[in-house]
């Protein structure tokens, strides 16, 4: 196993922290959800695709720019978010059964934009597609630059938001004790209606950002999954900050991995540290 | 009065009879059963077969069907597993009692298929089964014309091609998908490449699905070959080359195992990107009045459906060819029993868009009808052998 050379290995690694941000991004509302909702909200992944079409939809019919499409994606995203915790909430859904349900979710949406968009390939062609620019040996695309700073903004701010805003406080005390929180006036149905659409319109940004960077088929929604649920359990349950630092942790050992071995090599290493991670410090996770 | 009346009557039965004896309308239709991938990952591809398959059950009717009966097609979804076309294809001779099987898209699904075929003793005529070596059954014929060992013969036909060239290549990079119809036609490339001196300067395999491409294009950067062999199916050719552009490298010379058409045809960074194919729809292929008038067909319904290449190239003229050869046995043998119809096809040469196949050679393969083509313009054109190419098209040179 040859060394690789500065600039293949920094390429490699600015392009695992890009992947990673996404990585973050897309385990941002998962992570949320799960920990502070108790939703494994598999449908999380085919919302961000469905946001993903309609930038593709806007831009491309409309002539939207595709940042601009956000204005329209985002608050579309957030009602659907609170009309599914007001379902959720309805029909008293467990954690469990939320699994199943968001499957079954994830299918529909799925079969709606094969419906609407064909099974094909459809790939965004943006101004921002041919954007690039160089620092030094390194090629920096800027729609993944984009992707990285979105995801550190939004981690960062709902981070901030859950620590220092009282409406913040109220989420982390009705997701630690329910009751209790009740008990000191906090409308857990009203934090969780909201929350739910802030997750929504999470996965709605990262439908664009992956829009951006990434040829869209119906099917690439299942792609995702797996690594984005590692990014979140490493991260941990509920918090803004872990799934931006865990993917991108795990983006990098891939690319890294992928430089330095074979790159058939990279999937395991996502699992991998979970497991490392479970194995030795099994109450972080 | 009521003789003329009993007379007419007579003679009104009577041409009602000699005109429904030839179309026999109580004759139930032919039903040919069949899976497609319709949904899941291998859909954007499968949607060009079930287009194809739409359109020549439809000019068959008009024909008059096969002996004489209506043709129907019983098409499920197998939604991209193998594991769901086998349960299909048994339900499509058990439950649907098929009179003939067509195979399904894809190799995984279509050895599916074979399993079944082979325990009802059933013909399968497949369209898109990528491992020769691995069709055992005896009654299974495959109207993808690759030849029974393509992992050999194709590559050579691809060095051939870039041999003729001003600035033949002297080093190799073979990147593959561990797909296994793709993986076993670069193990085949990498074993060519070196038995003709090329220099192999990377090799590198990843998983089906992998999403990262950055650090593999930076390694291709990094070793900067005069050919690129990509072993890509569907996506992964575009998600390589956009990865490739990030960084500002164009390859040299350029080859993509199975990628989705539309989109490398229509991508910039594709130019001079060369792939595999049986047919493009282009003279000399379209010399051929069938195949001309499929071409033509074909690009309208494509269009209306939205298909984002509307032309027709290999996957459309294989399926097309599969129905070619169904309907050639069943219309030979005026049979539509399975052994009868099997032991023409092994003991015949059928005329197809892509030329004359033959099933007499190993895993029931005939000759290697591969050719060369290339991304020029947006669109793929034949450039090799010379005389497979488009009017005026050469293999373009960097």
């Amino acid at each position: 196993m040859a060394l690789p050379n500065f600039a293949l290995l920094a390429q490699s690694i600015l392009s695992g922290i890009f992947t990673g941000a996404l990585y973050g991004l897309l385990g941002l509302g998962l992570s949320l959800s799960w920990g502070m909702l108790r939703q494994i909200n598999l449908a999380h992944f085919a919302l961000a695709f469905l946001g993903a079409y309609l930038c593709y939809q806007l831009s491309t019919v409309n002539g939207m720019d595709p940042l601009a499409t956000m204005l329209v994606i985002v608050p579309c995203f957030f009602a659907i978010g609170v009309a599914l915790q007001w379902i959720f909430a309805r029909f008293r859904i467990s954690a469990f059964n939320s699994l199943l349900v968001t499957f079954g979710l994830t299918v529909i949406v799925e079969s709606v934009i094969q419906s609407v968009w064909t099974a094909d390939f459809r790939r965004l062609a943006s101004g921002y597609s041919d954007m690039k620019f160089r620092v030094g040996v390194l090629y920096v695309p800027v729609p993944e630059l984009l992707t990285l700073m979105l995801s550190l903004t939004l981690s960062f701010a709902i981070w901030a938001a859950l620590r220092y805003t009282d409406l913040g406080r109220a989420m982390r005390a009705s997701a630690e004790d329910a009751p209790i929180a009740a008990a000191f006036g906090v409308n857990q149905k009203g934090l969780a209606l909201l929350l739910s659409g802030v997750c929504a319109a999470l996965a709605g940004v990262a439908g664009v950002c992956i829009a951006l960077s990434y040829t869209l088929a119906p099917a690439q929604i299942y792609t995702w999954i797996g690594v984005v649920f590692a990014v979140v359990m490493l991260g941990g349950l509920g918090r803004a900050l872990g799934p931006l630092i865990a993917g991108i942790l795990i983006g990098v050992s891939e690319s890294v991995t992928m430089a330095v071995t074979a790159p058939s090599w990279a999937p395991l290493v996502s699992f991998s540290l979970l497991i490392v991670v479970l194995l030795v410090r099994p109450g972080k996770v | 009065m009521n003789g003329f009346v009993r007379r007419f009557a007579v003679c009104i039965i009577l041409l009602a009879g000699v005109f429904t004896i030839g179309a026999a309308p109580g004759d139930p239709p032919i039903r040919i059963g069949s899976t497609l991938a319709l949904t899941g990952p291998l859909a954007s591809t499968a949607l060009v077969h079930k287009l194809t398959g739409e359109i020549y059950v439809e000019g068959l009717n008009r024909r008059g069907g096969l002996l004489g009966r209506q043709v129907e097609w019983i098409v499920k979804d197998d939604q991209s597993k193998p594991e769901l076309a086998r349960t299909l294809y048994e339900q499509l001779i058990t439950v649907d009692k098929v009179d003939l099987l067509l195979g399904p898209y894809a190799t995984g699904a279509i050895l599916s298929a074979m399993g079944v075929a082979q325990r009802y003793n059933k013909l399968l005529v497949h369209h898109t089964f990528g491992i020769p070596s691995l069709a055992k059954y005896d009654a299974q014929f495959p109207t993808w014309s690759l030849g029974p060992d393509p992992a050999t013969t194709f590559p050579n036909t691809v060095l051939d091609a870039l041999a003729s060239t001003p600035k033949p290549p002297k080093t190799i990079a073979i990147v593959t998908s561990k797909f296994p119809s793709v993986h076993f036609m670069s193990l085949g490339a990498r074993e060519i490449a070196r038995k003709r001196g090329l220099q192999e300067i990377l090799f590198l395999e990843w998983e089906f699905g992998n999403r990262d491409f950055g650090a593999i294009a930076a390694r291709i950067k990094d070793a900067n070959p005069d050919f690129l062999w990509v072993g890509a199916i569907g996506l992964e050719g575009n998600q390589l080359l956009d990865a490739l552009k990030k960084i500002d490298y164009t390859p040299r010379y350029h080859f993509y195992m199975y990628p989705a058409p539309g989109p490398m045809a229509q991508a910039p960074e594709a130019k001079n990107a060369l792939a595999g194919t049986i047919f493009e729809q282009d003279p000399p292929f379209t010399d051929n009045p069938s195949a001309a008038e499929f071409s033509k067909i074909f690009n309208e319904r494509a269009t209306k459906a939205g298909l984002p290449y509307s032309r027709v190239e290999t996957q459309a003229a294989a399926s097309y060819t599969a129905w070619q050869v169904l309907e050639a046995a069943v219309t030979a043998t005026k049979s539509l029993d399975d052994k009868v119809l099997a032991e023409w096809l092994r003991t015949h040469r059928v005329d197809t868009i892509q030329g004359k196949l033959r099933f007499d050679g190993p895993s029931n393969y005939g000759d290697d009808l591969m050719r060369v083509k290339q991304v020029q313009n947006g669109r793929w054109v034949t450039v090799w052998p010379k005389a497979f190419a488009a009017p005026g098209a050469t293999l373009a040179t960097p």
